[in-house]
């Protein structure tokens, strides 16, 4: 028992880190690109015109896949960034960090496509309905926990005053998930749910979770080497990082 | 190939969205490369500074 301790500690020691995610990096994005491919491929060429809304269907390829990645990342966010405030890991706020440029880009692709795919459905690519406004606030988190950080200079108060600020903002995703069903919106209900069969002809829904995965694989593969760089940075003068990029001339 | 490209019709929706988000993808993955590159650099002067005036 503390000798499996032991070794989990080791991986939160930045060196460890840094050479674990340096191997596992070029296997994520082989997999991220395989899954893109085939996704991309099911999802433009093979997966037929929707009945009702034609060709237009097929942002639901991305745009459900940038929603939930919006979704999923904050929560990961606030998860690591109370692992960083409560226990004084330092890796936690390094990936917490690492985790919201990701993040914000998901949740903003998903506002993007959500307008572009509104329009030719609902006739606007805006309506302030209840989904809608709280993935925006989802936005706006991501963006102020990111400016938080970087407005504090000292590390270790930057750390808890935007780790305190993700926490907060979790509250947002249940908002944002249950939307649908506790307010009247334009914006329809949840089509995969948890407990039933989704609502769409098969070779959709496999496709959309071949790209959900897609989505995962990136996210991991970019936040893995956002948070090397942000170790590097933080530790430029260890030795370590001396003794690797004296090894290296990657 | 043209029906392919014209989605439809809706092509200015469907391709709006796709190119999109792999052009901020594409930024993302570069921004960070050029990011570490550019530290790496740093850190590579600052020890070989360093190495100098241990010479000295």
């Amino acid at each position: 028992m503390s000798e499996r301790g032991i070794q989990w500690f080791r991986f939160t020691a930045p060196a460890n880190f840094y050479d674990l995610a340096g191997r596992l990096i070029p296997w994520f994005a082989a997999v991220t690109i395989a899954l893109f491919a085939v996704g991309l491929y099911l999802g433009l060429v093979v997966a037929p015109p929707d009945y009702q809304q034609g060709d237009s269907y097929r942002i639901i390829y991305i745009h459900v896949p940038t929603a939930w990645m919006g979704m999923f990342l904050y929560v990961l966010m606030a998860v690591y960034a109370a692992i960083g405030l409560i226990w004084r890991i330092k890796m936690a706020d390094v990936m917490a960090k690492a985790i919201a440029p990701t993040g914000a880009l998901f949740t903003f692709l998903s506002l993007w496509t959500g307008a572009l795919w509104g329009r030719p459905t609902w006739g606007v690519y805006w309506v302030w309905d209840a989904r809608l406004t709280s993935m925006l606030i989802l936005l706006f988190l991501y963006l102020g926990y990111m400016a938080l950080h970087a407005a504090i200079d000292d590390r270790q108060r930057a750390s808890n005053a935007s780790a305190v600020l993700a926490m907060v903002g979790v509250v947002n995703v249940p908002i944002i998930y249950f939307s649908v069903q506790w307010w009247n919106t334009l914006h329809q209900g949840a089509s995969i749910t948890v407990t039933d069969a989704p609502t769409m002809a098969t070779i959709m829904f496999v496709t959309l979770m071949i790209m959900v995965l897609a989505a995962w694989m990136y996210s991991v593969t970019v936040v893995l080497a956002r948070a090397r760089v942000e170790l590097l940075e933080r530790e430029r003068n260890a030795r370590w990082v001396q003794e690797r990029l004296e090894g290296a001339s990657k | 190939m043209m029906e392919f490209l014209a989605m439809g019709g809706y092509w200015p929706y469907v391709w709006g969205s796709y190119l999109v988000m792999a052009g901020l993808l594409l930024v993302e993955m570069v921004q960070l490369r050029y990011r570490r590159r550019s530290l790496m650099g740093w850190i590579r002067r600052m020890s070989r500074l360093r190495a100098q005036e241990e010479k000295q």
